[in-house]
């Protein structure tokens, strides 16, 4: 073996060895490298529920936002389209933040299931577009994926990232 | 092949000869890309005019991976091959990255802020772009650390090496993890999530910064090889006047 044939094989070992400890490390700490969990993870995980602070992610539900006179106080479900779950939150909302599109909340779980947020983010889903073809694309029912219109039909409607993956008509309503 | 642009004279020969095609394109290509970026490409139905940040902040995200694939590239040539071009190619590609990943770091922030409600979060996506950084400045300061400058080289390629293994940890970050940062668009199987409209400026930029990379690597490369030359008929003076002297 020559000396370059074996610097070679050291430089491959090493990094086939360390990608195997970092792909250990990373699936270790799964739990604690996700930045939300969602709906169903709190209905399922019983260690999930115990007073702790934690975020929650998902899709605003359609027609669940409720916001009093002060403008401040704001109240909505989040659904991964499994489960729901009920959200309080008093603060100002970003931009972003509208019915069918997601979002990640930070703050505790109250024991009576509802969910209090004392930190509101818009999560952004990856479809760029001007408004004109969002709105030819709505008009002609090739909409998928419904920031606005609110009605996912199945196809992957948020992307890649599944949210449980079920349409709005077969949910269930177990978080409430 | 490899072995051709080894040696340094080949290499400046072909350097110089590339320099200003690179930069002619670099100038049209970001040109071109800005115009429609900040003029003729559409505002979005949700952001509004807030992705206009996408056109820089998108291709420098892209070119900060790049150039540490290229680093870590270049450090495993120099490290098994001995080829003394690599380890300057790495060298001189050190401090663009690092500054393509500031770029990034910072338009990401300024867009966070409006559309997420927030500057910053630790999710998987922020978090393994803020170690590249860090990755970057770690070779930086090896590479410097050692009065023998072969000695800096070799432990910046291992280094360089070993932080390879956070490109896919950034790359697929958005598919293992629940993130706030949306996953990929352009590479997005299937229906194109970008609308040609604002992909076309996009991907304008993007080549155009990859272009400048070209350029600046180019420069930077050139630079390091006469200060190494300088370096070494200075030392070859010095030791010819010592001889002298002595005798």
């Amino acid at each position: 073996m020559t000396r370059k044939r074996r610097r070679l094989t050291v430089v491959f070992l090493g990094g086939l060895m360390l990608s195997t400890a970092a792909a250990l490390v990373l699936t270790a700490f799964e739990d604690s490298i996700v930045f939300f969990h969602t709906p169903t993870d709190i209905a399922t995980k019983q260690d999930l529920q115990k007073d702790r602070r934690l975020r929650v992610g998902g899709i605003v539900k359609e027609e669940s936002w409720r916001k009093k006179d002060d403008g401040l106080t704001h109240d909505f479900l989040v659904t991964d389209l499994t489960h729901e779950i009920r959200v309080a939150y008093k603060g100002i909302i970003p931009d972003l933040f509208r019915e069918g599109q997601g979002v990640v909340v930070e703050g505790r779980l109250l024991p009576d299931g509802t969910f209090r947020a004392d930190e509101v983010l818009a999560k952004h889903d990856e479809n760029y577009m001007p408004k004109e073809v969002a709105e030819a694309l709505k008009k002609s029912g090739k909409w998928k994926g419904s920031a606005v219109t609110g009605t996912p039909d199945g196809d992957k409607p948020y992307g890649d990232k599944p949210y449980g993956g079920k349409s709005y008509g077969g949910q269930k309503e177990s978080a409430q | 092949m490899l072995h051709r642009f080894a040696n340094p004279t080949r290499f400046l020969r072909l350097a110089n000869a590339v320099l200003p095609w690179a930069t002619s394109l670099t100038v049209i290509l970001i040109g071109a890309g800005l115009y429609f970026a900040f003029g003729a490409s559409p505002a979005d139905y949700q952001q509004g005019e807030t992705v206009r940040i996408m056109y820089v902040h998108v291709p420098s995200a892209w070119m900060a991976m790049f150039a540490y694939a290229f680093i870590a590239v270049a450090s495993a040539v120099g490290l098994i091959w001995k080829h003394p071009v690599a380890h300057v190619c790495a060298l001189a590609a050190a401090p663009i990255g690092a500054c393509f990943t500031v770029i990034c770091l910072t338009t990401g922030s300024l867009w966070g802020k409006p559309m997420w409600g927030t500057w910053w979060v630790w999710d998987a996506r922020l978090t393994s772009v803020l170690v590249l950084f860090f990755l970057y400045l770690g070779f930086i300061a090896l590479a410097n650390a050692f009065d023998d400058a072969a000695r800096g080289e070799k432990a910046s390629a291992i280094l360089a090496l070993v932080g390879a293994v956070n490109l896919p940890i950034i790359k697929f970050s958005v598919d293992w993890w629940n993130t706030l940062h949306q996953p990929a668009s352009v590479t997005k199987i299937g229906m194109p999530a970008v609308h040609s409209s604002m992909l076309i400026p996009l991907l304008l930029m993007a080549v155009g910064f990859t272009m400048l990379f070209v350029v600046l690597v180019i420069v930077r490369a050139r630079a390091e090889l006469a200060d190494r030359r300088i370096n070494a008929l200075r030392s070859a003076r010095i030791h010819a006047e010592t001889a002298q002297s002595g005798a």
